[in-house]
């Protein structure tokens, strides 16, 4: 029935189209309005995906919803989309917390609401965008354009560092992009002419040049990721982005980086993966250990989650460059796992943040007290984000692990530490934020969540869960691509 | 010998210029300050006019006339149409700001036309003789349209500055041409082309003959190491002129060096290129490591436009035809944003007052968003981001960089684009994060403003859908050379 639909053309252009509408309401004014169309182009844009998990076909390694126009024939240029196991989850979570981000900013956002909803909403067809394109320079127009929006949130609806963290943020993924645009130049001429980035996996390429492309490559995703030591515009941007900001950051960009590895380096330059091996693995277990150790230091709450997700993402390149089935799986649950936690856990922090206008751990303690309802959410999110079984987080962790002993034994140590680093971090802000004296008058005065509040935690609560309890649904519509793209980087394209 | 006036079919839409100009000139002493704005219409209609004509004459077939001095081909029609729609954009954009400050004379539109006729003859062509006639005609008009503003001792200073650099200029390039006649034995561009290929015969003055051409040729365009003037004369010029001499003669200048360069002394272009190599990377470094300094948004403008020419330079270097339609569609697309970013700057001015210190743009967001979203939009072009049209022009340099075997100089562009990103998002962080000082309503003309804001959008719009701006380009190369 739904055959005959463009879906990733709608799950692209209808939020865009959706935001620019919500631009056209204008001034404050008009900010119920604004809301609202702001929500319905939301829902409308989560929607248009369902079918895409419902009607994927989980046996074969090929795209699927495959979509081609010719775009700018005289560089051969397509405007051809597709998804396959590894992005169609991706724009299913994207599309999915576009909808928290809209409701998190009801009452939170009260200057400029219309910019910033259509911001939020351009972003997330944008990002739709990157998972989806199959032409290397249609993937780059959204991974550019992608920027500006956030960019603009980032430092109009920021803390009082903003602009510096706005500015920072930019120019760090800038330099990474600009380095792949050449990559993606030179591969254009070798290949004969063709954008197409599945003509690319087919090229032979010697090992230098391999290398290169990596490297091009990772710069522009490993700035993404963020992995160590190109991080440090991460703690920076979230600390100072309003909650949507750094839900979508954390949820989605971060996984943007990741993706990237899978889509480009792996395929493209196989051999150079291989040999690049112990450089990536190095810096996922610095990432894991010491990025860790940093967390634990925090006294700002986003702080601690910016480094945490950080830590986190060191565990999915780890899980990438294991190069076995169990380990890569394991990288992806664990993006659509910190997709749900980091967004749960900046949520809760934003909860309580427009309640005292303080991330400071140390303004807090016995919230339990005044907000029973809201510490237990947050108590399963502390959970999950540590890696607690049962909980989403557990999952992807102990896949990585299981993967990284086959490898080497050390690696699997190190990359364990996490599970004692992450409880000893999380579960240490949670106690001194939620348990203890009420020793802040300001905190004597709050009132538990209410349902919009409510409303968001609930479903991630269950999200969460349901993923701990039983990931098969996840993981059974990535099985293939990911063995299928194991092989393919297995084989290796030498001339 | 015979001559039938078919022959000069050709220059028909220069004949055409030249009259209405004159007859401006003269219909102008006979109005009263009232009626100006009968200058202004006929300024448009002699535009309009020339349009019509280069269009309906645009056959795609080369034409000669003048014995071979003149030549109308598509490349010259297209440029000439872009050109008519910059000069007439540009004279929509003035019109207000030179009311305001008592420019508003028919001297400033006569000058705009004869320096407009003399872009047209640069543009068309095919002899040394012609080129530096045209030149000179667009020079001379630019430069007292420099210094129209008697009073302001910065426009003198600037018009000074112009004259005696563009004089310089000039020199240098009539040696050069001398020169290379002394090797060639002709001034006909086709026929030195057609000796260099036979012969490249007595190479040290060739040689000697080309370094000063692309001495002159870096003057004109404004690329480092001789850009000095270009940052003092776009501060110190009216802004309107400003605006005319950043696009307009951009378009002229491009034409001139791809008719030298290029249908002149193709067969030597591994010497140009070299040189081209090191002016390229200079230009860019100077010009957006100085642009970061700037207070003034005509001076960041100009060290802009510096950087800008020094990309374009990477597209004519790769010296194939899919770097000269590159190239023409960078140029393309930087006319088109500049055109958007100087005529922001009238748009904001004000009776009385210049907008053209950065600060002045502070928290355009809250005082008008419609505008800082169209500056916005200019600035992401200019530092080439998708999705404006500001991308795929450097994306088109980049590819023909790295096809010509420069993939390093790819690398190197990139890099200072990034350095270049930092200013203009400099430009965007005081629109939208910051409060504005100056609360004075914005009220441009609705001419003013639907233009602007078709501007604005033609840069998204051709950013989105870029590609029947870059096969027009690609043919009309094909075409012609």
């Amino acid at each position: 029935m739904l055959a005959g639909y463009p879906l990733l053309s709608l799950a692209i252009w209808v939020p865009i189209c959706a935001g620019v509408l919500v631009l056209a309401t204008g001034s404050e004014r008009n900010a119920p309005l604004a809301r609202w169309i702001a929500l319905v182009g939301a829902l409308a844009g989560f929607l248009v995906t369902l079918p895409l998990y419902l009607r994927f076909d989980a046996t074969t390694a090929n795209m699927q919803f495959v979509e081609f126009m010719r775009w700018i024939p005289t560089y051969n240029i397509n405007y051809h989309l597709g998804i396959d196991g590894i992005s169609m989850p991706f724009v299913l979570l994207n599309s999915f917390i576009t909808v928290l981000v809209v409701i998190a900013g009801w009452q939170v956002i009260q200057t400029k609401t219309s910019q910033y909803m259509a911001a939020f909403l351009i972003m997330s067809g944008l990002i739709n965008g990157v998972f989806a394109a199959l032409d290397a320079m249609l993937f780059y127009v959204y991974f550019e354009a992608m920027l500006i929006p956030l960019f603009l949130v980032i430092g109009i609806w920021g803390g009082p560092r903003r602009i510096y963290a706005a500015v920072k943020f930019f120019l760090y993924t800038l330099l990474g992009s600009l380095l792949m645009l050449v990559a993606f130049i030179y591969l254009y001429f070798q290949s004969g002419g063709s954008f197409e980035i599945l003509d690319y996996y087919a090229l032979p390429l010697s090992l230098p040049v391999q290398i290169l492309l990596f490297l091009a490559f990772f710069l522009s995703f490993a700035v993404k990721v963020p992995m160590w030591p190109v991080h440090t515009w991460l703690p920076d941007a979230h600390v100072e982005a309003p909650t949507g900001g750094s839900v979508v950051l954390a949820a989605i960009t971060l996984k943007i980086g990741a993706y990237g590895f899978m889509r480009f380096n792996l395929p493209i330059t196989p051999d150079a993966s291989h040999y690049m091996t112990g450089f990536m693995v190095t810096l996922s277990l610095i990432a894991v250990v010491y990025i860790s150790l940093v967390a634990l230091v925090q006294s700002d709450m986003k702080k601690l989650i910016a480094y945490s997700s950080i830590s986190h993402m060191g565990f999915v390149t780890l899980g990438i460059f294991l190069f076995n089935s169990m380990g890569m799986e394991g990288a992806l649950v664990q993006m659509i796992s910190h997709g749900f936690v980091s967004a749960a856990m900046f949520l809760g922090i934003g909860v309580m943040y427009d309640r005292l206008h303080s991330r400071q751990i140390s303004d807090y303690g016995g919230l339990v007290n005044k907000m029973p309802v809201f510490a237990a959410f947050l108590m399963l999110f502390s959970m999950a984000n540590s890696g607690l079984p049962g909980t989403s987080g557990f999952v992807g962790e102990f896949m990585v692990i299981l993967a990284a002993i086959k490898v080497n034994f050390w690696y699997a140590f190190l990359a364990a530490t996490t599970l004692i680093f992450g409880a000893a971090y999380t579960l240490w802000m949670y106690k001194r934020v939620v348990f203890g004296e009420v020793t802040n008058p300001e905190v004597a005065k709050l009132k538990d969540i209410n349902a919009r509040e409510f409303s968001f935690l609930a479903v991630l609560a269950v999200l969460v869960l349901a993923m701990g309890l039983y990931p098969r649904p996840v993981t059974e519509v990535m099985h293939v691509t990911v063995n299928n793209l194991l092989a393919h980087v297995a084989q290796g394209k030498l001339p | 010998m015979n001559f039938a006036l078919t022959d000069l079919m050709p220059l028909l839409p220069e004949v055409f210029l030249l009259a209405a100009t004159c007859f401006i000139l003269i219909l102008d002493l006979f109005l009263s300050q009232d009626q100006r704005y009968i200058t202004y219409i006929l300024t448009l209609a002699a535009l309009a006019g020339c349009g019509w004509l280069t269009f309906s004459t645009a056959t795609g077939i080369t034409a000669y006339a003048m014995h071979g001095m003149f030549v109308d081909d598509l490349l010259s029609d297209t440029l000439k149409l872009m050109l008519y729609f910059t000069v007439a954009i540009t004279l929509v954009y003035s019109r207000e700001y030179l009311r305001l400050r008592g420019m508003f004379q028919g001297e400033f539109f006569v000058l705009v036309l004869f320096a407009t006729l003399g872009m047209m003859v640069m543009i068309s062509a095919n002899h040394f003789l012609t080129l530096y006639m045209g030149l000179e005609l667009m020079s001379l008009s630019l430069y007292a349209l420099v210094a129209l503003q008697r009073d302001s001792a910065i426009a003198s200073e600037a018009a000074m500055k112009y004259f005696v650099l563009g004089a310089l200029a000039s020199g240098m390039l009539l040696y050069g041409m001398s020169m290379i006649y002394g090797a060639t034995d002709s001034l006909e561009l086709p026929r030195i082309a057609l000796v260099l290929q036979a012969d490249i015969g007595n190479s040290m003055v060739l040689v000697f003959g080309l370094v000063f051409i692309v001495a002159g040729l870096a003057f004109k365009l404004g690329v480092a190491p001789f850009h000095m003037w270009v940052p003092d004369v776009y501060h110190g010029a009216p802004t309107a002129v400003t605006l005319f001499i950043g696009t307009a003669t951009k378009i002229a200048a491009f034409a001139f060096v791809l008719r030298i360069l290029v249908q002149g002394l193709q067969s030597i272009s591994p010497d140009w290129q070299q040189m081209l190599v090191i002016m390229a990377v200079l230009s860019m470094a100077v010009g957006n490591i100085a642009a970061i300094a700037q207070t003034n948004f005509k001076r960041m403008l100009a060290y802009s436009t510096i950087s800008h020419m020094g990309f374009l330079l990477l597209g004519l270097l790769a010296a194939d035809i899919n770097g000269y339609s590159s190239a023409m569609f960078y140029i393309l697309a930087y006319v088109l944003t500049g055109l958007g970013a100087f005529g922001m700057i009238m748009l904001l001015s004000r009776q009385g007052f210049e907008a053209d210190r950065i600060e002045d743009l502070k928290g355009l967001n809250q005082r008008n968003p419609w505008y800082a979203f169209l500056l916005l939009l200019m600035m992401f072009s200019l530092a080439g981001l998708p999705p404006t049209i500001g991308f795929y022009a450097k994306l088109a340099v980049l590819q023909a960089v790295v096809q010509a075997g420069y993939t390093w100089l790819a690398v190197v562009g990139v890099l200072f684009s990034l350095i270049g990103a930092f200013y203009y998002l400099r430009i965007v962080r005081l629109m939208y994060f910051e409060n504005p000082e100056d609360t004075h309503a914005i009220t441009p003309t609705t001419d003013v403003q639907m233009l602007m804001s078709a501007n604005g959008l033609a840069v998204l719009g051709l950013g989105i859908l870029p590609q029947p701006l870059m096969a027009l380009c690609t043919y009309a190369m094909e075409r012609s050379l």
